[in-house]
């Protein structure tokens, strides 16, 4: 079956995001019940136990993600194609969004001063097609400047990676 | 007058050269973060409180709330000069004060706003000061069925007097209470949710469910739109100034009109946002240009920011005297009023008056201070903006990880971070509310626990909510606020049968 979130030009639909962001509210309601469950919901010798109120909260979560999806499909005809997010529009977003995952990976890795450079340097190579040394002024006075305000004059210390310390920090 | 001696000794202590040049300071972080897209109030502070973790907390907070009011000023300047909101708040700022840039009153426009921002907030300050003491002292005498009453009054009138759909807000809410419940449940001392997942003992903070909804989501949603910043030259000189501050008096009852709205908006926990958009309708029924809004009328600059102001200040009441922000800034001030050990509430004007009149001399100085900076600054704050979103960009994601990882130290945190940006972009293209999620997050802990007492108090009857007059109304009315929807859609569908009969 083609993935029918997607229509012709590869645009996300309004209802199927409606559809699953109101269906994760439902997991996510039936784990908070089910967790509530198992930690106990009535009362022991000292008073409610753990999940006398979260479980509310869960059924509450579960019968308003149940509510939108029950809405989301019975106005399914109404909503029509009505467009999401186009994948024209999409492009641009995932540019934003895989990158900087990426970069976030790299902190564990490298630490957070040579992931910045990393990223902000690739960011503007690529998508702001700036020549080689405005990006490397940036990318490589962020961390710089990253470093003096938080390591030196506000002494709160960030991740750092194998480079940190070979240079001793 | 008792207060007014404890606001003296409060300007005593905010007085120092220290907490003025961390004044200056704040209020200088402040207007970029409200400049730059991405960043705002609420998580601007989420980012700088780990910075201010070894100062004085008087300090701190000082430092804290003159970057909320910079971000304040700070959403004017982008919406006038580039008609882009920096802040929600502002939204109803670009509606006539873009169109007086287009006219070249850019600075007319600006002075305006910037004018009533301050007047807004100083009203809402002077409230504060007199009102914070009485309602502390009143809140003395709640027990714990009362907390929750108030409490249940906050979240039910999101439901309310929300702009999202009512089930969507409690969708965002319930979830915001379900991350709140994950790890140590502090009565039993039970895991809850965490499944064997150690990251997950600590729970989720708030902090960095605000530095990915509102920073990641947001830098997510400007790429979606493609944002190009085109905008005109911010130059304001004094003759300016003086000429627009002479034409602003006449203004005074759509001033007043919009200081009461956002007061309103404010301690109930409307937030800046609806009071602005508010505050400019009520404006533009009532004027008698009414029909030029839009246009370019300078009232139509003066009734949003006046509000927002007077809102995003009043947030701050409930806040300090019951311990229950009106606003998501204002409850990531609660949160780091919380890290250094001070507990928000009544007792605190009892056990802190320092701290408490030190930051509310603060409010004061901090507005003043404010709209000086901003007035001098502002082609400054104009070119910040020139530089092309493909640097700007990157440079905020870097600055949201930095704020995720300083809160705990914890890696763990900058990926949650990621996972709450994506929830941002979506919740804010599908409308779901944002700001229930965060207050849930932030309240969680402290309402099961008001509700768990109450509950033990009466060995778990419900019947408690109404055992005495006070909680017994407050529990009515935010019932009665939470079927406010239906209530509303029920009186239309009345208004409206008779015609409709008459049409078939």
């Amino acid at each position: 079956m083609a993935a029918p979130e997607v229509n012709a030009r590869g645009d996300i639909t309004t209802r199927w995001a409606e559809l699953v962001v109101a269906l994760l509210f439902v997991v996510a309601g039936a784990i908070v019940i089910i967790d509530s469950i198992r930690v106990g919901i009535d009362w022991a010798d000292d008073g409610p136990r753990a999940g006398y109120f979260p479980f509310y909260i869960g059924c509450l979560l579960t019968f308003a993600g149940l509510y939108v999806t029950v809405q989301t499909m019975l106005r399914w005809k109404k909503i029509g194609n009505a467009t999401f997010v186009s994948g024209e529009r999409l492009k641009p977003v995932l540019l934003m969004l895989l990158p900087s995952i990426a970069f976030v990976v790299l902190i564990a890795w490298l630490g957070i001063y040579v992931a910045a450079f990393i990223y902000v340097g690739a960011f503007m190579l690529w998508q702001g097609k700036y020549g080689w040394l405005p990006t490397i002024a940036v990318s490589a006075g962020l961390p710089i400047v990253l470093f003096l305000v938080f390591e030196k004059w506000f002494l709160v210390p960030l991740p750092k990676g194998p480079i940190e310390n070979m240079l001793g920090f | 007058m008792e207060d007014v001696g404890n606001l003296l000794h409060g300007f005593a202590v905010a007085l120092t050269w220290k907490n003025l040049l961390f004044m200056l300071v704040g209020i200088l972080l402040g207007v970029l973060i409200g400049v730059l897209p991405g960043l705002g109030g609420a998580n601007g502070v989420a980012i700088l409180l780990p910075l201010t973790f070894s100062m004085s907390p008087t300090s701190a907070i000082i430092m804290l709330s003159c970057i909320y009011w910079g971000a304040l000023f700070g959403g004017a300047i982008t919406s006038i000069l580039f008609n882009i909101p920096g802040e929600p708040w502002s939204v109803a700022t670009t509606f006539d004060g873009y169109p007086m840039a287009q006219q070249g009153r850019a600075a007319e426009a600006m002075t305006a706003a910037f004018t009533s921002s301050f007047v807004g907030a100083f009203f809402a300050v002077v409230m504060i000061t007199f009102l914070a003491p009485l309602i502390a002292k009143f809140a003395l005498r709640f027990g714990p069925p009362e907390f929750f009453a108030v409490q249940l009054l906050t979240f039910c009138s999101f439901v309310g007097m929300g702009r999202e759909p009512p089930v969507k807000t409690i969708a965002s809410m319930m979830l915001g209470f379900a991350l709140a419940a994950v790890g140590l449940d502090t009565v039993t001392g039970q895991l809850r949710m965490t499944f064997g997942f150690t990251p997950l003992l600590q729970g989720f903070d708030f902090l960095i469910a605000v530095i990915g909804l509102f920073g990641l989501g947001e830098i997510l949603l400007t790429m979606e739109e493609g944002l190009a910043f085109k905008g005109k030259g911010g130059r304001i000189n004094p003759t300016i100034v003086w000429q627009t501050w002479k034409q602003l008096p006449q203004y005074w009852a759509t001033s007043l009109r919009a200081i009461l709205i956002g007061c309103w908006m404010g301690i109930t926990p409307g937030g800046a946002t609806p009071a602005s958009f508010m505050s400019y309708g009520m404006a533009k029924r009532i004027s008698k240009n009414g029909a030029k809004f839009g246009e370019g009328q300078i009232e139509g600059v003066i009734a949003p920011e006046t509000a927002a102001h007077a809102a995003g200040t009043s947030a701050l009441l409930p806040m300090l005297t019951l311990g229950i922000p009106g606003s998501p800034t204002a409850a990531v001030l609660l949160g780091g009023l919380l890290i250094w050990g001070l507990q928000p509430g009544p007792l605190l004007f009892v056990e802190k008056p320092d701290f408490v009149w030190g930051l509310i001399a603060s409010m004061y100085l901090g507005n003043i201070a404010g709209l000086i900076i901003v007035l001098t600054t502002v082609p400054w704050w104009a070119a910040i903006l020139r530089i092309p979103f493909a640097i700007i960009a990157p440079v905020i994601v870097v600055i949201c990880a930095i704020g995720a990882y300083t809160v705990h130290n914890n890696m763990f945190d900058v990926y949650m971070m990621l996972v709450f940006g994506v929830l941002g972009y979506l919740f804010k293209k599908l409308k779901y509310p944002l700001a229930p999620l965060v207050l849930a997050l932030v309240l969680g802990d402290m309402a099961e626990t008001a509700f768990r007492q109450s509950m033990l108090l009466s060995k778990g009857r419900v019947g408690i909510f109404w055992s005495n007059p006070l909680v017994g109304s407050i529990v009515t009315l935010a019932l009665v606020l939470l079927v406010w929807p239906l209530i509303s859609r029920v009186i239309a569908s009345l208004r409206n049968k008779p015609p409709a009969a008459q049409a078939a």
